[in-house]
């Protein structure tokens, strides 16, 4: 591909996310309310991905990251009366530092222990958040008033959401293209030379997962405000699976995959859910066909066969 | 009597055991600042063992590792980095999948505080740009920059292993092997790479050409069985009978590259 045509490809792609951003405008608020959970989830995602992608290391405790900045926000600021915007940000303080210490703990792991070790933390946020009644109001949850002291409309909140998002976006992007983040891929590819090149490679993956945690945090506050309620259920392992599958449908290592990512998984559950109970079968149910047929990912299979076409084109 | 200088590298005793295999048996060597040394001996000896205790890789099960005055028997790997020890890997330890400046940048940075960049644009600072343009001009890939690694000759992966190490000004060099399962020009070529390094810099060359590994080395080590048998200037190498002994019967192992067993 010459360097001209993937330009040409970059301003259509970034046109196309402008129209498909701007799209769900136009629909009813049905619609625009279903877009601003893409576009939260796409965060999460995100953030999934950060370590999933870029460090080689697949998470399973990011649902429950997520949700402790969702109840951070909704405890400071309907029941200890913070104003929105500290709660927000004692809510992703929380998931940063919560993410901290998941990381110091997770970080010498690889592989399927890694994996095992973040959904056992996970699950420990569930089990506080199902016990903690006082504070987390047990299997009730919590509900806010947060929306309406905004006195947004659902198109408003979806403006400010979309927004937001766009920043994170931007700043993540950055942040897996910096020295640091070539510093992850390396890591992912070969640990033993790092080290021998002056890396302290557990170091640069407790940071990575700290940050990763600090953008799941976002989203996690971001949550709070469009949902105005929290219950054990946005913490629990369903919600880090569907994180992960997001990521992994948009495909690893692609960051933006995970808006693609979050759009199919969010629209099938809409879908689903319209008839059925069992969301969370299908949900396992996708993952293991993603597996089977798309292990790269929606953009990453779509990578491949692009760059199969090229291929074929030039050979004689 | 007093050494004239003090070594830049002294093992002690090193030992490293897996299980009940003592790979490397209580060997103590010394190198002066800017020697050249070759470390030979057939396979399974525990050269390359030997070397991942020096660079922390696997740390030794007892004995010391003392480098330029500093006891770097429990350190980590990035920590004796940091002191100026690099190393090249028998089996070619790349990032494939990235291009020739991208494996370069990470070794570059691996010293630098420049690898905390978590937004800055992904590029070199002037002296770290200068610094791999030196290190891939000594290695003969000037001009290679942008290939992906895996896309590469095995010549010139072999020749990328060692570039990486010589970015950063590192002290001493560990080359394990740096000449194995290339062509007779390969080897040649890359026997001209390593003279042609900076003569300050101290480097240790684990080769099984024992007609490559002569003709760069000042100094000559012989492991067997994890024990260093000998140790002698290169002209009478040959002529040693203990030396003889370990290569007779089985001639070409001398000139067999390394199959890579069991490395780290
Ligand atoms: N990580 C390990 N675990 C267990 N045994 C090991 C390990 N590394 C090496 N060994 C064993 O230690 C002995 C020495 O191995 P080493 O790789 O150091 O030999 P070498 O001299 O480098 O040989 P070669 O010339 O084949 O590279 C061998 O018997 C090897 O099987
Ligand atoms: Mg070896």
């Amino acid at each position: 591909m010459t360097s001209k045509t993937s330009t040409t490809l970059r301003i259509l792609a970034g046109l196309a996310a402008l129209v498909l951003v701007a799209a769900p405008l136009a629909m009813p608020t049905y619609y625009v309310s279903v877009a601003t959970q893409i576009l939260i989830f796409a965060v999460l995602a995100m953030s999934v991905d950060v370590l999933a992608g870029f460090t080689g290391r697949t998470p399973l405790c990011h649902g429950a990251i997520f949700g402790t900045s969702t109840y951070v926000v909704l405890y400071t600021a309907t029941v200890m009366h913070m104003p929105l915007p500290l709660a927000m940000l004692l809510g992703v303080l929380a998931a940063t530092v919560l993410a901290l210490v998941f990381g110091l703990l997770a970080v010498r792991t690889s592989g399927v222990y890694f994996l095992l070790l973040t959904l056992a933390l996970g699950l420990i946020v569930w089990g506080i958040c199902l016990r903690w009644t006082e504070v987390t109001g047990g299997e009730n949850g919590l509900r806010g008033q947060l929306r309406a002291g905004l006195m947004l409309s659902t198109r408003e909140l979806y403006v400010a959401v979309a927004v937001v998002v766009a920043l994170v976006t931007f700043a993540m992007w950055r942040f897996v293209h910096s020295p640091f983040g070539l510093t992850l891929r390396g890591i992912r590819d070969g640990e033993s030379r790092m080290a021998s090149l002056g890396y302290n490679v557990p170091l640069h993956l407790t940071i990575a997962f700290t940050a990763s945690g600090f953008f799941a945090g976002i989203a996690g506050a971001l949550y709070a405000v469009f949902n105005d309620f929290v219950s054990p259920s946005t913490v629990q392992l369903s919600q880090s699976v569907a994180g992960l599958l997001m990521a992994i449908v948009g495909g690893v290592g692609t960051l933006f995959g995970a808006f693609v990512g979050s759009f199919i998984i969010i629209a099938l559950e809409q879908a689903v859910s319209s008839v059925t109970e069992r969301w969370l079968m299908v949900l396992g149910l996708t993952f293991i066909v993603i597996m089977i047929f798309a292990p790269e990912g929606v953009i990453g299979k779509a990578r491949l066969l692009m760059a199969g076409r090229g291929q074929s084109k030039t050979k004689p | 009597m007093r050494a004239v200088a003090e070594p830049i590298l002294k093992l002690t005793d090193v030992t490293v055991q897996f299980g009940a295999l003592k790979a490397v048996d209580k060997v103590s060597m010394s190198l002066n600042a800017g020697e050249r040394r070759a470390v030979i001996g057939p396979n399974g000896a525990g050269k390359t063992t030997l070397f991942n205790a020096i660079t922390g890789t696997i740390p030794p099960t007892s004995g010391r590792v003392v480098f330029d005055g500093v006891d770097m028997s429990r350190m980590s790997p990035q920590g004796r980095a940091h002191l100026g020890v690099a190393r090249t890997f028998q089996i070619t330890n790349l990032f494939g999948r990235m291009s020739v400046i991208e494996n370069m940048r990470l070794a570059v940075r691996g010293l630098s505080p420049t690898k905390f960049s978590f937004f800055g644009t992904d590029d070199l600072t002037e002296a770290q740009a200068d610094d791999v343009r030196r290190a891939l001009l000594s290695s003969r890939l000037d001009g290679r920059e942008h290939v992906v690694v895996k896309e590469m000759s095995y010549g010139e992966q072999r020749q990328l292993e060692v570039a990486m190490a010589l970015v950063g000004t590192p002290r001493l060099l560990l080359l394990d092997e740096p000449a194995a399962g290339l062509s007779p020009a390969e080897r040649t070529f890359l026997a001209d790479i390593i003279r042609a390094l900076p003569r300050e810099l101290t480097v240790v060359l684990i080769e099984h050409d024992m007609d490559l590994a002569l003709g760069l080395v000042d100094y000559v080590t012989v492991m067997q069985n994890g024990v260093v048998i000998v140790e002698s200037d290169p002209s009478s190498i040959r002529t040693n009978p203990l030396v003889q002994e370990v290569y007779l019967g089985k001639p070409h192992a001398v000139v067999v590259p390394g199959e890579g067993n069991a490395d780290a």
